[in-house]
């Protein structure tokens, strides 16, 4: 793609044109991503230094070890599950973009309603173990699950969880939102007229952006 | 979002006009699409201007009412009564009242007028005229931008009006005041009021600072590299790079304040005994939120400054028919700033049980600032030097907010030393250490900017008699103001108490206070006479006649003299040169669009 202009010998930077050969929406997506990568940082800083101060903390395979129809005693296995699914759904979207590459608008929309889909299933797994927790009797300034050591725990750990999750679990929630509107268009056959798939790009970054979060997430409050 | 960008998949570079082709299409504009609902960058500028002009007057009054506090604690003022109702029984200040307008004050000044009106008016009239673009990346972003500012600000102006009062627990919040109802009326519905327009602030600037970050970079016209960037344009781009990675940051502090506050947890909150009665709070902690709050904080101070460098920078260079000195040192000491700027937070939190060691490398890195600061000053002077210096206002004010900034900032190196800072935190000293630097120097900038450009703004000028009167009052009031605030501090008078005088330590002040509120309302009149002028001259100002009435490089004076939607009639300038070619071979100035000649002497 870039042989032309380097046959031509441009200077990117040298104005009339984009330095990085991007368009302008989607550079906006990658500086607002940088931007939600600091809300982000914020929150799990915020926990890392609650984490910290405290003497000791519940232990997450006590905590999470219930699964719908199975019962208890099966630490993670569900978390695993919507983690699995969330990364499935950063697949289908990858290959909406590839169709998007190739102006296929029934690929894009498959695969497209294929990450609805797992968005929607994330969203559902989430609201499962939101209810769940809250029927254990954890919520926002209640926490029932005692330290690692026994000891009784204060609410910090329930303030953290549903606070954090529930902020990732809004951005999963706009973003199945954008992806339906992204969809629609397509369908439409708005970016046909348009000649490309740039949106599907965008909302893409957005889409694994929001996968990338819940690694963090997971691992802070699921795994150490 | 790029309805009109017509970029194929094996496009190698992606013209950077394409999305505005529209815009030449539909010139059937309503009174609503031009004035209200406007995508016009020059028009959002200036709705950003008007909005901040509003809430600079009202935020000013606020300080001349609680001046009156202070210079005159025992007088009544029948007056304030009839104004403010219960706020000001019997003709006095009541505390409450007292506390709220010191609050909205600092609130009101720091984010409404010096970020959005500052940052937002010449961000937005600028980047595009400057770097050779029709307009913003997305103007229609940078609509949505103006009017969450617009809705911030109704939600805050309401909170004057709600019974318990606004905020009052300084323009900080830091909890536990913030954070529980209890604490004082303030922190009632005022709080979560304040904290609605925050975060609404919080997106248009983000909305923003994306937009220009995205200009800058995407929509520079042809020749138009980085290195021949006027300064202005670069201190935009670092501005709107703080924004966007310190807002998100103060935005997470107020969510989880926000979660205190409402739903019964413990982030902020521990161990806390309010009447009597212990709280249920465990495990929070308050030094957290200043931690977060401060992460935005001191950029937010660089957020503040920079636009003021970068103008002032440009009209010196301007207006002394000189080239800019040093202009690679200039761009290097914008990001040494920049960077700097993240990695000082904590010397705000000195003295909240910091550990000292920690305290230590803030201090180093915060006294590292002084670097690109000196840089910038040394710079500035021998900018100035020698130069052929038109005294037009613009450059009054430019030159004063030199001054401003190194006396506000040698005052920054005392305050930047921890163990000074054991005695100097919270009193006056600091109160005029940051009023003079970041207050009232970017203040300077701003008019500066707005005499300045005011020209391309409305195709009129300014008076230039009232320009003169605005200056000379502003200058000398600033420092009557300040400068005696240095001594009280110095000698112990603490910040944000509301009455002096029954204080055995702190009577001997009362002249003193009395003088500088008397000042301060002068100075208060002073900016009506600026507000005048400016409406004045919107409609009845003198002309202006030609195209590029300074004499200057920039793109924005190769418009017409009122330019469209869309900047330029015809193709947009190719750029030949940098933005600083003044005095050279002979010539008084050479615009950026001239092609460099055969015979060009090679230096600029």
């Amino acid at each position: 793609m870039a042989n032309a202009a380097a046959a031509a010998n441009t200077k990117w930077w040298s104005g009339g044109k984009s330095p990085f050969n991007l368009e302008y929406g989607k550079l906006m997506m990658w500086y607002f991503l940088m931007s939600d990568t600091f809300t982000f940082g914020a929150l799990l800083i915020t926990y890392g230094t609650v984490r910290m101060s405290s003497d000791s903390w519940p232990d997450p395979n006590h905590v999470f070890q219930s699964f719908p129809l199975l019962g208890s005693g099966l630490p993670l296995l569900f978390v695993s599950l919507m983690t699995f699914i969330l990364i499935v759904s950063s697949v289908t979207m990858v290959l909406a973009v590839h169709e998007g590459h190739h102006g296929n608008k029934k690929g894009v929309i498959k695969w497209m309603i294929w990450t609805i889909l797992g968005g929607l299933a994330f969203l559902s797994c989430q609201a499962w173990e939101w209810t769940h927790l809250h029927h254990e009797g954890a919520w926002w300034g209640s926490n029932p699950f005692p330290n690692a050591d026994g000891t009784v725990s204060k609410s910090n750990f329930s303030d953290l969880f549903f606070t954090i999750t529930g902020f990732h679990g809004f951005h999963v929630f706009s973003g199945v939102v954008i992806n339906i509107i992204v969809t629609i268009m397509a369908w439409k056959g708005v970016f046909e007229r348009r000649g490309h798939y740039l949106m599907i790009e965008k909302i893409g970054l957005y889409w694994h952006f929001v996968d990338l979060v819940w690694v963090f997430v997971f691992l802070f409050f699921y795994l150490v | 979002m790029s309805e009109t960008t017509h970029i194929h998949e094996h496009v190698t570079s992606v013209p950077h006009e394409a999305h505005h082709e529209v815009h030449h299409e539909h010139h059937h504009e309503t009174f609503l699409t031009k004035y209200v609902f406007s995508q016009d960058h020059k028009t959002i500028a200036k709705q950003f201007l008007i909005t901040g002009m509003f809430w600079a007057v009202l935020g000013g009054f606020f300080s001349v009412v609680f001046r009156l506090q202070l210079g005159f604690p025992d007088a009544k003022f029948p007056w304030l009564e009839d104004l403010l109702g219960e706020w000001a029984r019997g003709g006095q200040l009541q505390p409450e009242a007292y506390y709220a307008l010191v609050t909205m004050h600092g609130t009101v000044l720091v984010f409404f007028v010096l970020t959005a009106g500052l940052s937002g008016t010449f961000s937005n009239l600028l980047i595009p005229l400057q770097c050779g673009a029709r307009d913003m990346a997305s103007p229609f972003l940078n609509m949505l931008s103006y009017w969450f500012f617009f809705i911030a600000s109704i939600v805050m102006l309401s909170s004057l009006f709600v019974q318990t009062g606004p905020f009052s627990g300084g323009w900080t919040a830091y909890p536990p005041l913030s954070a529980l109802g209890q604490a004082s009326p303030g922190s009632k519905v005022g709080m979560d009021l304040w904290l609605v327009s925050m975060a609404l602030f919080v997106v248009s600037a983000l909305l923003g600072g994306l937009n220009y970050i995205a200009t800058v970079l995407n929509m520079r016209t042809k020749g138009m590299s980085m290195t021949r960037l006027p300064l202005t344009i670069w201190a935009f781009f670092f501005t709107a790079v703080l924004g966007v990675l310190s807002f998100p940051v103060l935005f997470s502090g107020f969510i989880l304040l926000i979660f205190d506050r409402h739903f019964g947890t413990s982030f902020y909150l521990s161990d806390i005994y309010i009447n009597g009665q212990a709280l249920p709070n465990e495990g929070g902690s308050a030094i957290l939120y200043q931690h977060l709050f401060w992460f935005l904080g001191h950029p937010e101070v660089y957020i503040i400054l920079l636009p003021a460098m970068g103008m002032v920078s440009e009209i010196l260079s301007v207006n002394s028919r000189k080239p800019i000195f040093g202009y690679m040192a200039m761009i290097g000491s914008l990001f040494a700033i920049t960077i700097l700027a993240f990695l000082v937070w904590a010397h705000h939190m000195f003295v909240t049980g910091l550990n000292p060691f920690l305290g230590a490398f803030f201090v180093l890195l915060t006294l590292l600032i002084a670097v690109p600061s000196a840089i910038k000053v040394f710079n500035w002077l021998t900018t100035i030097w020698r130069g052929n210096i038109r005294f037009t206002p613009a450059m009054m004010f430019a030159i004063g907010f030199v001054s401003l900034f190194i006396s506000g900032g040698l005052t920054g190196i005392f305050l930047g030393n921890s163990a000074l800072d054991i005695h100097l935190h919270d009193t006056y000293f600091v109160i005029a250490h940051f009023h003079i630097v970041m207050g009232v120097a970017s203040m300077f900038g701003m008019f500066a900017g707005i005499y300045h450009w005011y020209p391309k703004m409305y195709g009129r000028y300014l008076n230039n008699t009232l320009g003169y009167v605005h200056f000379w009052i502003t200058m000398v009031g600033a420092y009557l103001i300040f400068w005696p605030m240095h001594y009280t501090g110095l000698a112990g008078m603490p910040r944000r108490y509301y009455d002096y005088s029954i204080w055995e330590s702190f009577k001997r002040f009362t002249d003193i206070n009395q003088f500088i509120s008397i000042v301060a309302i002068i100075v208060f009149l002073t900016q009506i006479l600026f507000i005048f002028n400016f409406f004045y001259s919107i409609w009845k100002g003198r002309k202006v006649t030609t195209q590029n009435p300074w004499g200057a490089n920039t793109l924005e004076w190769t418009t017409p003299i009122n330019p469209g939607h869309g900047n330029w009639v015809g193709e947009i300038p190719e750029v030949h040169r940098w933005a600083y070619d003044y005095g050279k071979d002979g010539n008084e100035f050479i615009s950026q669009t001239t092609p460099v000649g055969e015979n060009e002497s090679k230096d600029h």
